[in-house]
């Protein structure tokens, strides 16, 4: 079955994204095709590229960096969502004269069209929120 | 689920007053974005999302927009699905006179209907 997440809580403020994560990847082991990763809302904090959690804790962002790269799963963070709350990939952080950035590949920035694309494209959406 | 209701693509669920979060605006957002690639929306406003179509709203001292002048535009984007709860109605003591804009009162039984005969679902 094709499927797609929509998550829209912030890591480590709930479970939602520890549970999006953990079912993403149950999906994968299952042989399912996760068409995409749609974060919106607070779920845009999931990329930030500077999150350093403690070292003994799980690493969510770098976890669904990873789930990205090595599954070539699209991660889409909502870009109207993202900028509001300070999370800018190096263009737009050029765009807006800011120093550093805060987003970076596998994450890319997109606009809502692609949520209900996603959303419309797949067999099932699974929505994870606080 | 009523016969002369078309079915649409996208059921946007909104459960969240106006000012104290960003879920409304954030579920308006995915509304007008859809209709604007033409895709058939019907908005359902459930419990304090309902205080939403109250008449008279201010952007109020936080400097937010208020969200209702954007759901004063849902016409323009031919958003013209628009139904309310009648349990979240009947709780929070409103009539649909008090509601900005024209809705469709749905009763619980309905809703499960609604939710089957959407393609895509999203809740705020």
């Amino acid at each position: 079955m094709r499927y797609a997440i929509l998550l829209l809580d912030a890591p480590y403020t709930s479970q939602a994204a520890h549970s999006a994560l953990r079912f993403t990847r149950a999906l994968l082991a299952g042989g399912h095709v996760v068409d995409g990763v749609f974060f919106y809302h607070d779920g845009v904090h999931n990329a930030a590229r500077l999150a350093a959690p403690p070292q003994d804790e799980p690493h969510l962002v770098d976890a669904w960096a990873e789930l990205g790269r090595e599954h070539a799963v699209p991660l889409q963070v909502c870009i109207a969502a993202a900028l509001r709350r300070g999370l800018l990939d190096e263009k737009e952080a050029a765009r807006h004269g800011k120093q550093g950035f805060s987003v970076e590949p596998p994450f890319e920035l997109t606009g809502l069209g692609q949520l209900v694309d996603l959303g419309l494209r797949c067999d099932r959406l699974i929505t994870f929120g606080p | 689920m009523q016969d002369e209701t078309p079915p649409a693509d996208l059921l946007v669920i909104l459960r969240h007053a106006p000012h104290g979060s960003s879920w409304l605006k954030e579920g308006l957002d995915v509304a007008l974005v859809a209709a604007a690639f033409d895709r058939r929306v019907t908005l359902l406003f459930m419990g304090e999302g309902i205080t939403a179509l109250l008449e008279g709203q201010q952007a109020g001292p936080l400097g937010q927009k208020g969200t209702a002048a954007t759901l004063a535009m849902l016409e323009m984007y031919d958003i013209d699905s628009l139904l309310v709860e009648e349990r979240g109605m009947d709780e929070l003591g409103l009539t649909s006179e008090q509601l900005m804009l024209p809705v469709r009162r749905v009763a619980d039984a309905e809703i499960p209907g609604l939710l089957a005969d959407h393609a895509l679902v999203l809740n705020f």
